[in-house]
């Protein structure tokens, strides 16, 4: 009982703060909700018995996307109540749309039916004796591991992408250039001057 | 009451919707574009983590963490470039990105 009671609780805020995510008018709520949305998320994937997955929403969501997310919208300098302008007159159209999809997902989701056979196919069972994470890890590197390795890639070609994207260098900035440096040497640096006595430089 | 399957993939379908419409709703915002395609994920994640948790096979859960690294990997890559277009243009209006057309 308390498990469906904390369902509706997690799915509920879940589906408010969502909602408000697209409805905020200043887009740092609008990443505040986004953060309690995965909140509650992963409330979600605890009652359905994925621990992991669940702490790990919460750390690179929260931790690392929300916060990415919060940084971009503050570093920029942009009006967003001009970008909000025209939400009124699209209101329509999007609500007609969003409709049509809930509608169809819905019809889907009632209408649907698991083949007999399909829980046969199971092709990495969960073993109940262990921790969900260490099932996980078991699964993870030994059957998946070239997703897992590519899942890898697709984080190295993120990461190198953004410095990409953003790194640029400054012109006219006096940086330290070691190569330099290092060729320096005593004939190079050092310039021996003869001054007559009591003439000056 | 038993909580059962279509519990969350209703629920999943309803923040899918939500998604969806975010992304019509704000056409000019692409910031909160982003934040509605990260929703929509989401909700791909908890129906895939409650079809596992109902096979009681563990393959979802590890497409759930695939899918998160991707829409982790998205993010990044997304808010670099805006970031680098802010930097050219000075603005973020998705209406302006058409001068991409050249």
């Amino acid at each position: 009982m308390a498990q469906v009671f904390f369902f509706y609780l997690f799915a509920a805020i879940m589906l408010a703060s969502a909602f408000m995510v697209v409805a905020a008018r200043n887009p740092v709520h609008s990443v505040l909700f986004l953060i309690l949305a995965f909140v509650n998320a992963s409330g979600l994937f605890l009652l359905a018995g994925a621990e992991f997955l669940a702490l790990i929403l919460i750390v690179v969501y929260v931790g690392a996307v929300a916060v990415l997310f919060l940084f971009v919208v503050m570093m920029l300098d942009v009006d967003f109540a001009e970008l909000k302008s025209g939400f009124l007159q699209v209101l329509p159209v999007g609500a007609v749309i969003g409709a049509i999809v809930a509608i169809e997902l819905i019809l889907v989701v009632v209408g649907w039916k698991a083949s007999p056979t399909a829980l046969a196919g199971a092709s990495a069972p969960a073993t109940p004796d262990v921790s969900n994470t260490v099932a996980l890890g078991r699964v993870i590197y030994t059957k998946y591991v070239f997703f897992f390795q590519a899942a890898g890639l697709v984080l190295l070609t993120a990461m190198i992408g953004a410095i990409v994207l953003t790194l640029r260098h400054k012109q006219g900035v006096k940086r330290q250039s070691i190569p330099e440096q290092n060729a320096r040497t005593v004939e190079t640096a050092m310039e021996v001057k003869k001054v007559p006595s009591r003439a000056g430089v | 009451m038993e909580l059962s399957l279509s519990n969350y993939l209703v629920v999943a379908a309803l923040l899918f919707t939500i998604g969806v419409a975010g992304i019509i709703l704000n056409r000019k915002n692409i910031i909160v574009i982003l934040m509605s395609i990260e929703l929509m994920l989401l909700s791909v994640n908890i129906n895939l983590v409650a079809f596992s948790a109902y096979h009681a096979d563990l393959t979802g859960q590890v497409f759930a963490l695939f899918i998160l690294t991707v829409a982790a990997a998205e993010a990044a890559i997304g808010l670099a470039i805006l970031v680098a277009y802010y930097r050219n243009r000075g603005s973020i209006a998705v209406e302006d990105i058409n001068v991409l057309k050249g």
